[in-house]
């Protein structure tokens, strides 16, 4: 007999690559603009300083060591300015820059302090101070407070309702998802974790996840000091790459149409390098140019509409600003904003720089936040989108009134 | 230090050299004997685990399905002949069509030399019909696919489910395939198994012997006695096919003692339980005993003469095979390496094998003695859950009610454990080693559940609630750190602790 098994994409996959609203804001649509926002929550925490690094801090070199990016090296930084330069994987963000398209805000944190993924990620989403609330998001309030325009979005076949949407879309204002046809590779970085657990309690399970799964870099990763199997790195890497690409581009492409979604949230996953972090070839360069890729993909999935369009990619925190003992990085506190598009005022890196010497580091360990990313969020709303100073401070980012919308992005 | 124990490893059994608190013995009950905790399961166990189990098997709808829209095997059967009739109609009429339409056209081709036309006298071209559209899938799978929701709803759906959990070792026990009947392969487990599943082995065997979907399934619907009125007429003879299995799978189990004298002498018993033709409006698809393929005379089984008393033959036979020792021991041993371990203590078999005997069959309390058992207790959780008892287990510790069945029917295909649809009579294996070349593909439903739910829960939570004391430091310290909610969840059914039983 014959059992049909089918391939991994027959699968139905339930998880929504975008998820967007489906309406057009008025206000922005009075004054003759369109504009389209886009926001990619990266998840597991990115490492700010090895995304665009401090070159011309006389501490850097001494704080990273061989792990520094720098102008000079094997695969030399993108400069940027004439203190930060940008993680060689990225290239397409530098032309960006360049253009005056993108802008890297640095020194950036959420107002969480702790050091736990869920936590810092319930702020990052949510909006609000403290963790605990997870009912909806500031994008959805934000929405909710928009006025929709005459038009709303004819909904297109591509797109159903969602089961389950990220917190930062999450609430009352309609939301949906669409999802791409690709499943997203298997992490490597949730089979490393599985490896490590596997080898401590239950080495059958390890050996056929080893056997199996045939990677490389995790047996190297897990310590192992085996023989890595066949496969390996590159074909991995492609895959995120591809799967990021498509998901953003495919996304780009519904906002772009006259009648498409203005408003959309996108989230990767991977960012948790605490070990073999690979900043300049390996891991997180992968990921920096998977990252890289997807920005190029919303850029040409826009088409005209590009130059409306802003683009926030953050994440819950930042990571130590030193390398940890298995060359990688910890859990930190603050990192980068990258935001892209043609509707930014861009070809700027925003920091208020702390420094990196020990006695600046926060707690002595991490970049010390000397941004608020609530304040750039804020600013994107307000002179983007058209959400009111006080709607921000109280619906949005409740308790933010402090904290003023960054001006002049847009 | 070189390991000395199998599978598992040294390490699993070392954790469980300490006797297991009420709390741990509440989460080994759901795992081990039901479908893995739900939110407040543990709680509600409370301190008597094994009481919690037996009194699950004191309700009166323990095991059962009762759900009036189900077919019958019968009206299933019917349904999926008549469904097969319309379609090709369909096809007739719609080659019927065609050839009409190209005449249609040849004539109007000719008609257009003439001023008038004779399109109007033709409003059934093919222009005028609906456009195409799927037909989605057949009555044949439409009825599996209600099947298998009522069966996954009632896994979903029960507290600690070690009955359940029976019905689905004996449905894989006595399994037929879904590619030879797929209409009638859930109506088989429910009219055939869930029955007896805390009723007596021998009214199972009866049940299942003269159901449609196994006398299909196994070729004995058109075994002939080669002298009975019918064989001496067409010239067709014997199929031994299930006289084989019910001897080497239902009953006595391979090399047991019987001989292919029993095989055949057996085969012949049976001949003449047969399947009305499903055509037939009334009884079409049932059970039929015909006198017509019956081998008369006679037969002797494992040295006991059973005299020709048509139907009652088999049945008495039946009930012979049922009462036998060796069924008792190949039953035995089976139960303890379904719900224990691979390799049972055998202590535990022979427990199980006399009550077996001493109760005549009684399945109730032969499943009773399993739970009463210390040895099914103290085993170490060596065993890797089924992909079927995995997927129920993560989607109760995600809090997942069945949106699309056909979800979970994917899944399975997946992961090699297509529903009803066993690779062989023998049904799927039951030992750890099959299925661990699964994993990477668990790794990948695991995580397509973390995504849908992931974001909700609280890893912890579900930690606690799942896992209980049974989460070794090593796994509570792997949630604790992962790097996003939905991350946490996946990895949290793929730790050994929820893998393993």
């Amino acid at each position: 007999m014959t059992i049909h098994a089918p391939s991994r994409r027959e699968l139905l996959l339930a998880s929504g690559a975008l998820f967007a609203w489906a309406y057009v804001p008025k206000l922005a649509r009075a004054e003759g603009r369109d504009p389209r926002l886009l926001v990619i929550v990266l998840r597991g925490a990115l490492d700010g300083l090895a995304t665009v690094a401090p070159v011309g801090d006389p501490d850097w070199i001494k704080l990273r060591g061989d792990k520094a990016l720098v102008l000079d090296g094997a695969t030399p930084a993108l400069p940027l300015d004439s203190f930060f330069a940008l993680n060689p994987a990225m290239p397409n963000l530098h032309r960006l820059y360049q253009a005056k398209q993108a802008a890297i805000v640095h020194a950036v944190a959420t107002p969480y302090r702790e050091r736990s993924h869920f936590d810092g990620q319930d702020v990052l989403e949510s909006g609000l101070t403290k963790p605990g609330s997870v009912d909806t998001g500031w994008l959805n309030r934000a929405l909710a407070t928009l006025e929709p325009a005459d038009r709303a979005v004819k909904p297109l076949n591509a797109f159903a309702v969602g089961p389950v949407t990220p917190l930062v879309v999450r609430g009352s204002a309609p939301v949906m998802s669409w999802t791409p046809p690709r499943l997203p590779p298997a992490a490597d970085d949730t089979v490393m974790r599985l490896l490590d657990l596997y080898n401590h309690t239950d080495p059958a399970l390890a050996r056929v996840i080893q056997e199996r799964m045939g990677l490389a870099a995790i047996a190297k990763a897990g310590g192992m000091g085996q023989t890595p199997p066949a496969k390996a790195g590159p074909g991995a890497a492609a895959q995120v790459r591809a799967y990021f690409t498509e998901a953003a581009g495919a996304a780009a492409s519904f906002m772009a149409r006259p009648d498409g979604p203005r408003i959309g949230a996108l989230s990767f996953d991977g960012w948790d390098t605490h070990a073999d972090e690979g900043a300049a070839s390996g891991r997180l360069s992968a990921l920096l140019g998977a990252l890289d890729g997807a920005i190029g993909a919303v850029e040409s999935g826009m088409g005209d509409a590009w130059k409306e369009t802003a683009v926030a990619v953050v994440t819950e925190f930042g990571r130590t600003a030193r390398i940890n003992g298995t060359e990688g990085t910890d859990h930190g506190t603050a990192t980068v904003a990258l935001l892209a598009g043609g509707a930014l005022k861009g070809g700027r890196v925003i920091a208020d720089w702390p420094g990196v010497k020990d006695a600046a580091l926060y707690e002595n360990r991490d970049l010390k936040a000397t941004t608020d990313l609530r304040a750039v969020l804020k600013g994107l709303l307000k002179d983007h989108v058209r959400v009111n100073d006080k709607v921000l401070a109280t619906a949005v980012f409740p308790g933010s009134a402090d904290v003023k919308p960054m001006t002049g992005l847009v | 230090m070189p390991p000395t124990g199998t599978a598992a490893g040294t390490k699993l059994m070392a954790l469980e050299t300490k006797p297991l608190d009420a709390k741990a013995r509440a989460a080994l009950a759901l795992h081990r004997f039901g479908f893995g905790p739900r939110a407040g399961s543990l709680a509600a166990i409370g301190a008597d685990a094994r009481g919690a189990i037996l009194a699950e098997l004191d309700r009166s709808n323990a095991g059962q399905i009762t759900d009036d829209d189900l077919l019958s095997s019968g009206e299933a059967a019917r349904a999926a002949f008549n469904f097969r009739q319309e379609r090709k109609a369909e096809r007739l009429a719609q080659r019927a069509e065609r050839e009409m339409a190209q005449n249609e056209a040849n004539k109007a081709a000719q008609a257009a030399k003439d001023a008038q036309t004779a399109q109007a006298a033709a409003p059934a071209t093919a222009d005028n019909q609906p456009p195409k559209t799927d037909p989605g899938p057949g009555i044949p799978q439409q009825i599996l696919l209600e099947e298998a929701k009522a069966r996954f709803d009632s896994a979903l759906g029960t507290d600690i489910g070690f009955a359940e959990r029976l019905v689905w070792f004996w449905s894989n026990h006595f399994c037929v395939s879904a590619d030879k009947v797929r209409a009638i392969a859930g109506a088989f487990e429910r009219e055939a198994i869930r029955p007896h599943v805390l009723g007596n082995f021998a009214d199972m065997l009866m049940a299942v012997e003269s159901h449609p979907a196994m006398l299909f399934y196994l070729d004995n619907a058109r075994s002939i006695g080669p002298n009975s009125a019918a064989g001496l007429r067409q010239g067709k003879g014997l199929n031994e096919n299930l006289g084989r299995e019910t001897l080497e799978l239902h009953t006595l189990g391979a090399r047991s003692g019987y001989s292919q004298d029993d095989v055949t002498s057996f085969a012949k018993v049976i001949t003449g339980w047969t399947i009305t033709p499903a055509k037939q409006p009334e009884h079409g698809g049932e059970f039929n005993f015909n006198t017509r393929m019956h081998e008369p005379g006679p037969q002797t089984v494992l040295k006991t003469s059973y005299d020709d008393s048509g139907y009652e033959q088999g049945r008495a036979v039946l009930l012979a095979l049922a009462r036998h020792p060796a069924t008792a021991k190949h039953i035995a041993e089976k139960l303890a390496r379904h719900f224990v371990a691979d390799e049972p203590p055998q202590a535990l078999v022979d427990t199980l094998a006399k009550r077996f005997l001493d109760t005549k069959g009684d399945l109730k309390e032969v499943s009773k003695a399993l739970v009463l058992a210390p040895e099914a207790w103290d085993a170490p959780r060596s065993k890797l859950k089924k992909p079927s008892e995995w997927t129920v287990a993560s989607m109760r510790a995600c809090g997942l009610a069945l949106a699309d069945i056909r979800r979970i029917v994917n899944t399975l295909n997946l992961l090699g454990e297509p529903l009803w649809r066993p690779p062989a009579p023998k049904g799927f294996a039951d030992d750890s080693a099959a299925w661990m070349d699964g994993l990477p593909q668990r790794l990948d439903i695991a995580n397509q559940l973390a995504r849908r739910v992931g974001g909700l829960v609280d890893p912890e939570e579900i930690a606690d609630a799942t896992l209980g004391p049974l989460a070794s430091p090593e796994t509570r310290q792997t949630l604790a750190r992962a790097e996003s909610r939905p991350q946490a969840l996946a990895l949290l059914l793929m730790t050994p602790e929820f893998l393993r039983r």
